[in-house]
């Protein structure tokens, strides 16, 4: 599939400049930002469950391969169906194929980054079946037929007055309600509803153990636990980075998860699937590589395989605060999004990693330790290396790296620029020519550089 | 042996006194400071963009040119992270050049505070600041804590300025949040850049701040830009400035053309 090209200034642009949406979303993040930092506060040994996390998940997945023959041995051993995809046309399919043996209509799915990925619900809907999203922020993006702006609060791009709206038109409830408490009762008593209609749960995966064939799937809504107690059949959804070696691993990247992901210490539901239920059910897990194994091979972002979805680098990222989710087009926004999107497709998705100030807070905050502002940095020498930078940008950066070479020539260019400005008037230096003086002033030109002053004060011998 | 100074590009033509003040800092504290004077940018605006064959042979020019010296100090913390991080890539791993550069590169502050362990400046400062830390100085070079980092770590800029009397201190809500300006993200992203400065500005104004002080001016060159485009009573003053007593700089009015004539 062609995709087009995002340019994600442009696309940021509607967000970022109205001024009741960029700074309130600013401030929602910044606000869970700040509820991480003070439980990471609370564990006195953050940054060693951090170094292990990251171990443990680089260690994965350097011997994937075994790991998930033997997750694949453990599930079946425990009564799983194991399948595997190549990518997210055979993800889709195979799903399919499931519901189509038991002439499924209507399934209810909890939250998957994955199944968005690889656009399970347009596909399922295609062919005839309903699927309705159980976790709340992803209910209210589905009826308002949009994508989730951010990986774990989908809908935090809405505001309870507009999600009023979409439940008045959907859901029947009062016009003009905005009362979250109503509104999330509405929410519950319709999805009631369908969760008693659901004929097969399709739940994501947080968490695939190798050494028992289990799953883990945390919820802070138990709408995983009720999607999937109440039908036969349990679909499960992961990408084959999702894999941990052992049980004991798994404490790990609870403690991490949740305080990163929402400043809470842990999940309300972390709920694991050990084989399907009774002999009456089925558990399907279906692994998916879909461009993984093309990164591992990739050994400059390879590291972006140990993400665990916990959406700290976005809550942390200025520019992802400001811009919106929506400004990156991408299933997977902000700063390893960033990363990983343009690994599918380098050209549609190549101003995405300058969409960056290198400042290095995801880097941080990230409870992997994936080293994620020096991996945008990489992406962009090799969106170069490709060829895929604008020829007037590379050519003003042949113009300075030319001139830095020369000192006299940059003394003196440097001058004729300072006397320039000091010369013209306003209007010909600061216009919308010139970027740079859009929202802001050049700096008053002094008559004299720095060198300039050296010589004349300093260099008499 | 002197100590070589390395003045980053935009502050040798913009704003010269913060490498005077740097300068004179380092000379009252008996230092032999000395500025190679074919020295004129760290590559970073190409690096940053991602143009490894751009930045090369001036990141080759740059080691050559600092090679002989047993320190090189900046007054930018990005463009020593530059130097000391983000230079491997364009040397051999046995160029002894380079790794005796990006080991003797040292950020202003760094260096009195690790190297020089300054004690006392005899300078006061009686004014309202804040400081805005920058990224690079924070999360490359770790001259303090980052707010997401676990790790305790000395804030070397916050403990230099404790040296200067009179400082009343205003503590912005966000301590560490990034200014915008990114280099060439400044120009490539204008929108969310002066969004970001907007926030940061509002936010220094908050706390009662009369002086935005930072080891890298070039946060400061874009947080000025806003604050005298939109006339905000509020100056910046680069950390080196304070240090040897200069007088707060008032925001010289802006946009008004005669102004620029003048």
């Amino acid at each position: 599939m062609k995709l087009p090209i995002v340019d994600h200034p442009t696309a940021a642009r509607p967000f970022v400049t109205n001024p009741k949406r960029s700074p309130w979303h600013d401030k929602a993040l910044w606000f869970v930002r700040s509820k991480r930092d003070k439980q990471a506060k609370g564990v006195s040994e953050w940054e060693h469950l951090r170094e292990l996390a990251s171990e443990i998940k680089t260690h994965t997945v350097a011997n994937l391969a075994d790991y998930l023959e033997k997750f694949e041995q453990a599930a079946t051993n425990l009564g799983a169906t194991v399948h595997w995809a190549a990518d997210a046309a055979e993800h889709n399919e195979i799903v399919l194929k499931i519901l189509r043996r038991h002439e499924t209509l209507r399934i209810v799915k909890s939250k998957s980054m994955l199944t968005e990925e690889c656009g399970l619900n347009h596909f399922l809907e295609n062919n005839g079946i309903e699927v309705v999203d159980t976790d709340l922020g992803e209910r209210i993006v589905q009826l308002r037929d949009e994508t989730p702006s951010h990986i774990v609060l989908p809908a935090i791009h809405i505001k309870k007055e507009e999600v009023g709206e979409t439940f008045h038109q959907h859901l029947g409830t009062e016009k003009g309600a905005s009362d979250p408490k109503y509104l999330t009762e509405a929410a519950r008593q319709h999805l009631r509803n369908k969760f008693l209609l659901g004929e097969v749960g399709i739940t994501g995966v947080n968490f695939a153990i190798a050494e028992t064939g289990g799953i883990v799937v945390c919820t802070n809504e138990g709408n995983a636990d009720l999607g999937v107690s109440l039908p036969k059949v349990h679909i499960a959804c992961m990408g084959i980075e999702k894999l941990i070696p052992r049980f004991q691993d798994l404490s790990v990247f609870t403690r991490l998860l949740a305080r990163s992901a929402t400043g809470q210490p842990i999940t309300t539901y972390t709920s694991h699937f050990h084989g399907p239920r009774d002999p009456d059910s089925e558990l399907h897990i279906v692994l998916v590589d879909n461009g993984r194994t093309r990164l591992r091979g990739n050994s400059e972002f390879r590291d972006s395989l140990n993400c665990i979805r916990c959406g700290a680098c976005m809550n942390t990222c200025p520019v992802y605060r400001r811009s919106g989710g929506h400004s990156y087009h991408a299933t997977v926004p902000g700063p390893i999004g960033s990363v990983l999107s343009p690994t599918r497709d380098a050209k549609s998705y190549k101003s995405l990693p300058y969409a960056c100030s290198l400042c290095g807070s995801c880097t941080d905050v990230c409870p992997v330790k994936i080293p994620l502002h020096h991996q945008l940095l990489a992406w962009r020498k090799e969106l170069v290396g490709r060829g895929l930078l604008p020829v007037s940008k590379r050519v003003s950066m042949r113009f300075a790296s030319m001139l830095f070479q020369r000192p006299r020539l940059f003394a003196v260019a440097g001058k004729c620029g300072r006397t320039a400005l000091r010369v013209l008037p306003h209007w010909m230096t600061h216009n919308r020519l010139n970027t740079w003086t859009i929202a802001r002033e050049l700096p008053s030109p002094p008559r004299e550089s720095f060198r300039e002053w050296y010589g004349r004060n300093r260099n008499d011998d | 042996m002197p100590v070589a100074l390395f003045v980053p590009c935009y502050i040798d033509q913009f704003y010269p006194d913060v490498a005077v003040a740097t300068l004179e800092l380092l000379e009252r504290l008996g230092l032999d400071v000395v500025f190679p004077e074919a020295q004129t940018c760290c590559g970073q605006p190409m690096a940053n963009t991602g143009c490894a064959s751009e930045t090369a042979p001036v990141a080759r020019r740059m080691v050559e040119i600092f090679a002989d010296y047993d320190a090189v100090i900046c007054p930018s913390g990005s463009c020593t992270a530059m130097i000391r991080h983000h230079y491997a890539e364009y040397f051999t791993e046995d160029a002894t050049q380079y790794e005796k550069v990006a080991s003797r590169t040292f950020e202003l502050c760094e260096y009195l505070h690790d190297v020089l362990q300054v004690e006392r400046l005899n300078v006061r400062f009686p004014h309202r600041v804040s400081l805005h830390q920058s990224c690079h100085g924070l999360r490359e070079l770790r001259l303090g804590g980052s707010s997401e980092s676990m790790t305790p770590r000395v804030d070397k800029v916050r403990e230099i300025l404790e040296l200067v009397e009179g400082i009343e201190w205003c503590t912005p809500e966000r301590s560490d949040e990034c200014c915008g300006f990114g280099g060439t993200f400044a120009v490539n992203e204008p929108d969310v850049s002066a969004a970001m400065g907007r926030d940061r500005i509002a936010d220094h104004l908050a706390t009662g701040s009369h002086v935005i002080a930072s080891a890298d001016m070039s946060c400061l060159m874009h947080l000025q830009g806003l604050i005298r485009r939109e006339e905000q009573p509020i100056s910046v003053m680069h950390v080196a400035q304070i240090l040897v007593g200069r007088p707060v700089t008032r925001p010289a009015v802006p946009s008004n053309p005669s102004e620029a004539i003048r």
